[in-house]
């Protein structure tokens, strides 16, 4: 053959594909099947939650988080609230922090759920989403018993969580700990010695610890290569203090190194969640700042005394006036650091809300990740980067 | 943790007194400003220095002050594995001058500098791939801005007749409602509707 007729082929891979996870629209440039670069074009679920979230008052952008990584909503509250609070120097009651560190948990077993089994399933597995997703639905219930919401919860509140659990919920999410270690068991021998399954994974998208660092990776992306490295641990808030888990890491860096860190946080993950109710059993009282100039007052309260109604109106018109100043705050989110810069100027708005999405940061090394693999290769390795595109488009 | 944050900040002047502006540090968080021309110097130096390895790049973000005279300001965040710490570095441009891109320090600065320019027209010098990445193929404008619509200028429709899509001028069944909350007593810098007289006759009272 002329070496003229000879060229590359471009694909476009989505945005309607099933493994991409969403709306991801990659164009690919193939030699053969060796992929030779790779183009994602985001964006195709941005809805501007940043300038959106500046023309609302403090408390009415909490909604818009759960709408970023819509499979672990109470995860991103957090980190906004927490950014908020540092701004006004807010103390969290004890109780509200054991409950917000109970449902970050369930968030990560939410979306470890979801990655690990359609990970599976970009490499042809088909049972175990089926199995997962009877697990998420639990999952889900307990959120809905919390906040009214299977996912859009807007439960974490500056100051606070918005209400307190019941004790038979408490009761519920403990006895679903014990169970759920079987069929985090169930999965893995589904997936951890199948053969199709490692040959699809080990050594794919293996990323060496300086090159996850320099391109700003985080969460398990990081502690696949090696670094243990959790802000839970290293930089803890909350109670995670005094919580004992292990942080599980790496050694290769490959897509198959990330499904046994994901497989072994969630079994971790649920020691956190029967630790958090043990507490919740022992401890009562407030779960959210008894100061209504930031809290709003109980409903019983307010139909007795005129001030704490003065105090909701106040709350749900004016909303928290932030004195001007800026903040960063990061969580472990289960995707990794998911972070949010506030900006506030001394109103009831904030001046700016910069969203720090890590899979934004993972998304981005997508040429960096796929060059010189194999096609087939390109929808393991979105699969073990846990993208969800509420959060990559903002 | 406090006093660690000033010292490293001091470090980072001392080691780089013509490039770092100030440095502060305000509720456990560490910031320095630094001039525009000097950030590569001042990032690589983040990076490298045993000092301070701040190896990881976490976040690059415009803000919008149309205010000043520097109209933008570009917001780094670095973090440290190593030292257990983070940096905020910060830098002013307006819209004609370009910042000196990072990419060839941090590649992960690629998309975060897509993202800023995107949304705020900043343009970074030397970026080996600086298109828009959010916003729709063929967008006009930089949503992020103050001054930018909440609403933007273009919609977007499927037209049946025509059997494409199509752009028009943003049609708003009812005016974009843009609640004012704040207390008139207090906060606000304009005149509440009726009062203007008041406010004039009150002016003539006292002349």
């Amino acid at each position: 053959m002329a070496e003229t007729s000879l060229r590359n082929f471009s694909i476009n891979f989505g945005p309607q594909h099933p493994a991409a996870h969403g709306v991801l629209r990659l164009v690919l440039e193939l030699d053969g099947e060796i992929v030779e670069r790779v183009d994602p074009h985001i964006g195709l679920l941005h809805r501007g939650t940043e300038k959106l979230i500046e023309s609302k008052t403090y408390a009415q952008a909490v909604p818009y988080f759960d709408r970023l990584d819509y499979v672990a909503p109470m995860n991103q509250e957090h980190a906004f609230c927490m950014a908020a609070e540092k701004l006004l120097d807010l103390q969290i009651p004890r109780r509200g922090q054991i409950i917000r560190v109970l449902y970050s948990e369930i968030g990560r077993l939410l979306s470890h759920l979801l990655n690990v089994t359609t990970q599976a399933m970009d490499v042809g597995a088909l049972t175990p989403p089926l199995w997962g997703f009877e697990e998420r639905e639990k999952l889900m219930i307990f959120y809905e018993r919390a906040s009214g919401s299977r996912m859009h919860a807007a439960y974490f509140r500056i100051g606070g969580v918005h209400q307190d659990l019941p004790e038979e919920l408490v009761q519920d999410i403990y006895d679903f700990c014990d169970p759920f270690l079987k069929v985090c068991d169930d999965i893995e021998t589904l997936l951890t010695e199948n053969r199709i399954f490692k040959q699809r994974n080990v050594d794919i998208g293996v990323v060496k610890l300086e090159d996850a660092l320099a391109w700003g990776f985080s969460g398990v992306m990081v502690r696949g290569s090696g670094a243990a490295w959790d802000l839970r641990k290293s930089q803890p808030y909350e109670i995670y203090e005094e919580l004992e888990f292990d942080i599980p890491i790496g050694k290769n860096g490959d897509c198959y190194d990330r499904y046994l860190i994901r497989m072994e946080e969630m079994r971790q993950s649920t020691s956190l969640m029967k630790q958090c109710c043990e507490l919740l059993g022992a401890e009562h009282g407030p779960v959210i700042i008894d100061d209504n100039k930031y809290a709003p007052p109980r409903r019983g309260e307010m139909k007795q005394s005129m001030e704490a109604l003065i105090h909701h109106f106040k709350l749900y018109t004016e909303g928290v006036k932030i004195p001007a100043g800026e903040a960063y705050a990061a969580v472990e989110a289960p995707k990794g650091e998911f972070g949010v810069y506030l900006i506030a100027d001394g109103s009831n708005k904030p001046y700016r809300c910069k969203i720090r999405a890590p899979g934004f940061a993972h998304l981005s090394a997508m040429d960096f990740l796929n060059r010189g693999h194999m096609l087939a290769d390109v929808s393991a390795i979105i699969g073990s980067l846990d993208i969800v595109f509420g959060e990559v488009d903002r | 943790m406090q006093s660690g944050l000033q010292d490293i900040g001091e470090f980072i002047s001392s080691k780089l007194p013509t490039s770092v502006n100030s440095s502060s540090v305000e509720r456990d968080e560490l910031t320095i400003q630094v001039k525009r021309e000097d950030i590569l110097t001042v990032l690589k130096f983040l990076r490298d220095d045993p000092q301070c390895k701040f190896t990881c790049i976490i976040d690059i973000c415009g803000v919008d002050h149309p205010g000043k005279p520097n109209r933008f300001e570009v917001v780094y965040h670095l973090l440290s594995l190593k030292h257990n710490t983070r940096i905020r570095v910060k830098l002013e441009t307006d819209e004609q001058t370009p910042v000196p891109s990072s990419v060839s320090i941090f590649p992960g600065a690629l998309w975060h500098e897509r993202e800023a320019y995107d949304m705020f027209g900043i343009a970074f010098e030397g970026h080996p791939d600086l298109r828009r990445l959010l916003t729709d193929y063929g967008f006009q404008g930089y949503p992020l801005r103050k001054d930018f619509p909440t609403t933007g200028y273009l919609e977007v429709r499927y037209d049946e007749t025509q059997k494409r899509v199509v752009y028009e001028p943003v049609k708003l069944a009812q005016e974009y409602r843009d609640f004012d909350f704040q207390s008139p007593w207090e906060g606000t810098d304009y005149v509440l509707p009726g009062d203007e007289k008041a406010e004039k006759d009150a002016g003539k009272g006292e002349g």
